[in-house]
């Protein structure tokens, strides 16, 4: 009788637990290095207000998280850079759904050289020969007689791609520029190296000083701060993505509006990057549909 | 051989226990664990076929596809083409992502072969030397003291090595030699030789040990030096072996990727200068597979890659695995 107590009460565990997986909701997030780590505070945040939902966030790079968007295999993905109109158009082909297009925060790219280094600022037209090979020598634009190395990111990054095409105006990096996989390789390998420059987000690190940066040669150079990027007086700024097939729903929805709320914004703040502006904030949450832009809009306010 | 007859002594040894139904029934159980054996062996065999069908089922657009075509052909990827400008022109440009993708391969095999052959001109000497010195000079107790020292240097991840290269030796080689630049070919050369000095003393020093004894009693007996008879009698006899170590030492540096990848400033640089930094065709694959937009001409290129490494490293096996059989019948021969 016992026996048979104990295996009732076990099959009633395992069939109640199989109902709890089965209900469970499920929002799969992937893509950018860059953004993973933001993606997951907010997953985090957002889960701990609604019990009952998993969201799995994964990195892999910009391209990954795009690819499985095109495959179907994720919810959302997340890019550093704008996806490609080729790309949008096989997510239509593949989905059947329009992509929907979410900046969700806001990221500045700094130009690193060593403490070391008598230069403090640069014009954009320098960075792009100094990168580009036209400038091989400091003196050249104002420094020591010596030979500039360049660091560069793997070719796989959303920050090589945006550099490339915002700074370098796609012309190609020299191809003496070692590329390294990822900015905080970047930043110690020109901490090392006191004839290095580099680039990457606007981290902190031992070594290492941030340029101010000219737009033109006679524009003022602005240093890379919270305030120039946001006020876009930081010529090198860009929006960070997440890109959807179609209009969300559910669950989807709501962490979409989510996100574009001011409760949202806080989180890109804390883990280093720059939140969107109110005006963004209103105008791209507009873009999540149903009810959602008022809502938005008024906690924005 | 070896199967009848180990079924005839379990048939022997069962008869005195039980019944021909018993004998049967260890005949079967023989037979159907001979066959699992073979098919275990076949399954090697057909992964690796498999990998290389499908290695190559991904690389050929690169030679069918006109789509693939508009943006990299077979010429573009070998032969010298107008990139730059021209006051500094570029005739091989490595730069697959962009407006205008460029798919030049020579940087990348010649960043390969550099860093291959810094690793073998470092590894070669120093663990050809210490097979010779533990073979033929080193007392009992440093052999086997010294060789599974060596061979345990076989057992640290490439990841680890390519890490001490980055952090440590760079830096160290930097200042000794007043480079310029910090991750360059002797960098990453110098990791993987450390990488290619277990295999290479392994082989070596199997080869050298597998000279008969009366080699080296007639040539000492003959008023030669040990010296002598190491350097001109047991090292010549041994050297098919030698050459078969120094061969897989190659294939392993040429397909070895983590270190490169770590220690080599991967820059595609066409130039022979050693204290520049290069771009391996292991490490282009590892860095970009991962973000490269599927079925994209892009994708295609580094599955091509993938084959020239297959096709190398295949090509320097084989030749390998020959010096070796050569070595056997050499050997044995003069046994005789």
């Amino acid at each position: 009788m016992r026996k048979r107590i104990a295996i009732l009460t076990i099959a009633a565990l395992v069939l109640s637990a199989s109902a709890l997986i089965a209900q469970q909701r499920n929002i799969t997030v992937k893509g950018s290095d860059t953004l993973v780590i933001l993606g997951q505070r907010w997953a985090e945040v957002f889960m701990s207000k609604n019990p009952g939902l998993s969201i799995q966030v994964t990195g892999g790079g910009s391209g990954t998280g795009i690819a499985a968007l095109i495959n179907g295999t994720t919810d959302i993905a997340e890019s550093s850079r704008p996806m490609k109109d080729s790309e949008k158009a096989s997510t239509k082909d593949k989905r059947g759904k329009d992509v929907l297009e979410l900046p969700v925060a806001v990221d500045g790219l700094a130009v690193y050289v060593n403490d070391a280094n008598p230069i403090n600022e640069l014009s954009l037209t320098q960075v792009k020969g100094i990168y580009t090979g036209a400038v091989k020598n400091w003196k050249d634009v104002g420094g020591r007689d010596e030979r500039i190395i360049l660091y560069s990111r793997e070719n796989n990054s959303g920050t090589y791609v945006y550099f490339k095409e915002h700074v370098l105006e796609n012309a190609d990096y020299y191809p003496t520029a070692q590329t390294l996989p990822g900015t905080a390789a970047v930043i110690n390998a020109v901490a090392k190296d006191t004839r290095g420059i580099g680039y990457g987000g606007i981290a902190y690190g031992k070594g290492i000083k941030h340029l101010r940066v000219k737009k033109d040669a006679n524009s003022p150079a602005v240093e890379p701060t919270m305030e120039n990027v946001l006020t876009a007086k930081y010529p090198i700024s860009r929006y960070l993505y997440w890109y959807l097939a179609g209009q969300p729903s559910g669950d989807t929805l709501k962490l979409c509006q989510w996100v574009m709320s001011a409760d949202g914004q806080a989180v890109v703040e804390k883990v280093g990057y720059y939140p969107l502006s109110n005006t963004d904030r209103t105008k791209f949450a507009a873009l999540v549909g149903g009810a959602a832009p008022a809502k938005a809009g008024k906690k924005g306010s | 051989m070896g199967a009848p007859l180990l079924s005839a002594m379990s048939a022997n040894a069962s008869t005195l226990a039980t019944t021909s139904a018993g004998v049967a029934r260890r005949r079967a159980w023989d037979w159907g664990i001979e066959k699992f054996i073979y098919l275990s062996s076949l399954v090697a065999i057909a992964i690796i076929v498999l990998i290389f069908f499908f290695v190559g089922r991904e690389a050929l657009p690169v030679l069918t596809s006109p789509q693939v075509h508009e943006e990299v052909t077979l010429s573009t990827m070998f032969l010298p083409q107008n990139y730059g400008t021209p006051e500094a022109p570029l005739p091989y440009v490595w730069q697959p992502v962009g407006v205008h993708p460029k798919y030049s391969v020579m940087p990348l095999l010649l960043g390969s072969l550099k860093a291959t052959l810094i690793a073998m001109l470092f590894a070669t000497p120093l663990a050809l030397l210490a097979a010779i010195y533990t073979t033929e000079f080193a007392p009992r107790w440093i052999r086997e003291f010294i060789k599974p020292i060596i061979e345990m240097l076989a057992g640290i991840p490439s990841v680890v090595l390519g890490f001490f290269a980055l952090i440590v030796l760079a830096t160290v080689l930097q200042d000794l030699f007043d480079l310029e630049y910090r991750l360059n070919a002797i960098n990453a050369g110098i990791a993987l030789g450390l990488a290619v000095i277990p295999i290479v003393y392994t082989i070596c020093e199997d080869a050298l040990t597998a000279v008969p004894r009366s080699y080296r009693n007639a040539s000492l007996a003959l008023g030669a030096s040990p010296w002598q008879t190491a350097w001109k009698v047991v090292l010549p006899s041994a050297l098919p072996g030698v050459f078969a170590g120094i061969v897989l030492g190659f294939g392993r540096a040429i397909g070895e990727t983590m270190i490169v990848l770590m220690a080599s400033g991967n820059a595609a640089i066409t130039s022979w200068n050693f204290a520049e930094p290069v771009r391996t065709l292991s490490a282009s694959i590892a860095a970009e597979l991962g973000e490269v937009v599927f079925g994209s001409p892009h994708y295609h290129v580094l599955f091509l890659l993938g084959v020239m490494l297959f096709v190398i490293t295949f090509t320097v096996n084989w030749i390998g695995t020959i010096a070796v059989s050569r070595l056997r019948k050499r050997l044995a021969g003069a046994d005789r």
